[in-house]
């Protein structure tokens, strides 16, 4: 990182916890309207600095290699794809996946905040899928807090030597898994039970997301671990310069 | 690509596609709506009260009213439609590269 760049990274630091801590706010896509002012605000600035670094690392990745792109557009169209696909799940409703994992995996968590925001602003503007006063909470679950699990599990298995497939497919379904779980939590926290505060209330909307999802995130597991067999068969000089393949042959 | 991750490749997909269509068919008169919905009917249960969004969505501000069925199905296709072109534009490129390298590598070897 340049020292330009360090000084708005510190500069973004310092408005997310300015507006995200002072109204006191711990915020699938939570529809439009459906969030109180104060934590659209809070949720928003709290992706702030994500989304700088995430600009800043797509800029530094193109720059050391133009080649790089290529990974970038599939990964946001992996991400279009998967997004706009509602599937039937077991508990009789349908949901959607997030897409986020290969991203994070092929191009690390902070560049894929960006991706996935550019995917929530399409559907919140056109679809009426997510909404634009939402957008700072959903990009924070969907395109932030998502894809920094998936990373962080796939490095964890990596370390502990764990086959290359099973990893991937363990962090992008566990990656799906979590943002609904912050999902959840978020509406939790603007919602609390009468009776039982935060948790009681964060458990009833767990109960709605996690069964739905459950199945969709094995999909996307699948389907993200069969996106890397195929880019590695075939695009073996791209992995290599995102740094996600090591020189194998 | 190896025989081995073709095979491996295969099954996962057989296997996405009975997890995505075996609820649809085991599971007869369901409705299968969004799970949003079902999280804004939470909404209410908590509060005790129909909740009333504040915000309407920007598009039914514009059309003035819900965004029709079949329109909004358009709309989900369209996204597919962009995503599915990018990453098949992309692919198509590298298999054909790839080709194009072995077949250039086979030829030095001679």
């Amino acid at each position: 990182m340049s020292k330009k760049e360090k000084r708005v990274m510190k500069l973004v630091i310092a408005f997310a916890l300015a507006f995200g801590i002072v109204p006191s706010a711990y915020g699938m896509h939570i529809m439009e309207g459906y969030l109180p002012v104060g934590y659209c605000i809070a949720w928003g600035a709290v992706c702030v600095p994500f989304l700088a670094a995430g600009f800043f690392s797509i800029r530094k990745r193109l720059q050391e290699n133009r080649k790089t792109i290529t990974i970038l557009a599939m990964s946001g169209a992996f991400i279009f794809v998967i997004s706009s696909l509602k599937i039937p799940s077991v508990t009789g409703s349908c949901s959607h996946m997030t897409g986020t994992g290969l991203g994070a995996l092929l191009f690390g968590p902070s560049a894929v905040s960006i991706l996935g925001m550019i995917v929530l602003i399409f559907q919140a503007i056109l679809l009426a899928h997510g909404g634009l006063t939402t957008l700072g909470a959903n990009t924070f679950s969907m395109a932030i807090a998502g894809p920094f699990v998936s990373f962080g599990i796939y490095k964890l298995l990596k370390m502990l030597k764990v086959n290359k497939l099973v990893s991937i497919f363990l962090a992008a379904m566990i990656g799906d898994l979590f943002t609904y779980c912050v999902t959840a939590i978020q509406l939790a926290l603007a919602y609390p039970s009468e009776t039982g505060g935060i948790f009681a209330s964060a458990v009833k909307f767990l109960g709605v997301f996690a069964p739905t999802q459950l199945p969709l995130a094995i999909i996307e597991g699948i389907l993200t671990t069969v996106i890397i067999i195929t880019l590695e068969t075939y695009a073996l000089p791209e992995l290599k310069a995102v740094g996600f393949s090591k020189e194998v042959q | 690509m190896t025989s081995q991750n073709k095979k491996i490749v295969a099954t996962l997909l057989i296997l996405a596609f009975l997890i995505a269509a075996v609820p649809l068919f085991a599971i007869k008169g369901a409705e299968f709506g969004g799970s949003d919905d079902a999280g804004s009917q939470m909404i209410s249960e908590i509060q005790g009260t129909e909740y009333e969004p504040w915000f309407t969505p920007i598009m039914e501000t514009f059309i003035d009213g819900e965004l029709p069925g079949e329109v909004e199905s358009l709309l989900f296709c369209i996204q597919t439609g962009i995503g599915v072109g990018v990453l098949a534009f992309f692919m198509g490129r590298f298999v054909e590269r790839k080709k194009w390298q072995d077949k250039a590598k086979g030829e030095r070897v001679r």
